[in-house]
């Protein structure tokens, strides 16, 4: 019998976004996951940009009044809802692995979720 | 009068060298019945084809876990009422990242072998259990007295595990909490087993096997708690005092 779909493998990674069945914590898992990928891709697109400099002041003035662009704009605006969500995330985390407030994750993650979209929404109004 | 629903048990059917497929068995059912009920009743009155493990009906030997409406559960004490309703489709799969022998049945074979390769104790003596409301201090006769481990070996931890779907070396919640069951220093010889990549730092913290562990083990807090044994045992091996 082809057993290959019920084995653990590396290419099982697409299941980890599935939040179907899942509860706090595995939303948090997958949470991180998404952002840590947005962040890592945001990252080669900020090096790439500042490589622009090389290239003279004009070239990045050019970059630069595309940032105006609505899609850019919501692009800015995502970096930063990734960087709180994954961060205020990634602290829970660190809590939890050093046996503070173990069982406790679920309240803390929620916690953690408020106060990262409290922020998002203070920037957004800022932002727009 | 016993309550009746009427609800569409789906059972996950795959036989060798066959692709996998659904069949769905009308039946009414009382929602306090559990969900090992219904299926054995679609195997008594429908279909004596449905393969599917269980043994003591009171969660103790840990042989029906499956998936029900994709959540991990141990079917014998799961009640009907809990997950669905009156009308609605039961769902029941076999659990995930175990090759599936037939149908509801999964190989767990590599899971036993994990547990062994930590030495998992099946019982321990009741003075080192993690027990409600322990004496304040034990009498020294009582580490005569033993009893069963929190842990049924059910695989519910390593179904619901998001790192055990990616990664097939991983130990596992249970293995390793039945290795902070034991304690790195009663047993140090389990500090090579449990830390490296595979081991207790492979864990990402989802919390998936706490969520859906039947019998309290609480896998991930002792998965925590065996990171803080375990950097406690690097540190003192680097001054000298392990």
């Amino acid at each position: 019998m082809d057993q290959s779909r019920h084995q653990p493998s590396a290419g099982k990674f697409w299941s980890w976004f599935i939040p179907v069945g899942r509860q706090a914590g595995g939303w948090a898992f997958a949470l991180n996951r998404v952002t840590a990928i947005g962040l890592t891709f945001y990252l080669f697109l900020h090096l790439a940009a500042l490589s622009l400099l090389a290239q003279g002041p004009g070239s990045y003035d050019k970059f630069l009044a595309l940032t105006e662009n609505p899609i850019i704009k919501f692009g800015e605006w995502a970096v930063v809802a990734a960087v709180f969500l994954h961060g205020l995330n990634g602290i829970r985390i660190i809590l939890t692995s050093f046996g503070i407030a173990v069982t406790r994750q679920k309240q803390l993650f929620y916690s953690f979720m408020v106060i990262a979209v409290l922020i998002i929404l203070i920037f957004t109004i800022r932002m727009y | 009068m016993a309550e009746n629903w009427k609800i569409t048990l789906r059972v996950f059917r795959q036989k060798e060298n066959q692709p996998s497929h659904f069949d769905d068995f009308q039946m009414d059912v009382n929602p306090d019945e559990y969900v090992l009920d219904a299926v054995e009743r679609a195997w008594a009155f429908h279909d004596r084809t449905i393969c599917f493990r269980h043994a003591c009906h009171h969660s103790t030997c840990g042989a029906c876990g499956m998936r029900v409406n994709g959540v991990e559960k141990l079917t014998c004490i799961t009640s009907i009422r809990d997950v669905t309703h009156n009308g609605a489709i039961l769902k029941v799969e076999p659990l995930r990242n175990f090759p599936v022998v037939s149908d509801l049945v999964v190989d767990m074979g590599v899971f036993y072998r994990k547990m062994e390769t930590v030495n998992a104790r099946a019982v321990l003596p009741v003075t080192e259990a993690e027990i409600e409301n322990p004496p304040s201090k034990w009498d020294p006769d009582d580490s005569q007295y033993i009893r069963l481990s929190d842990c049924l070996e059910c695989g519910l931890c390593i179904s619901a595990c998001p790192v055990a779907a990616t990664t097939p070396e991983y130990l596992g919640p249970a293995p390793l909490a039945a290795a902070q069951d034991q304690g790195l220093k009663r047993k140090p010889e389990l500090l090579a087993i449990v830390d490296g990549e595979d081991g207790v730092w492979r864990c990402h913290s989802a919390f998936e096997c706490t969520a859906v562990c039947p019998s309290f083990v609480d896998p991930a807090r002792r998965i925590m708690n065996l990171r803080t044994q375990v950097v406690d045992m690097r540190w003192r091996k680097l001054f000298g005092k392990a």
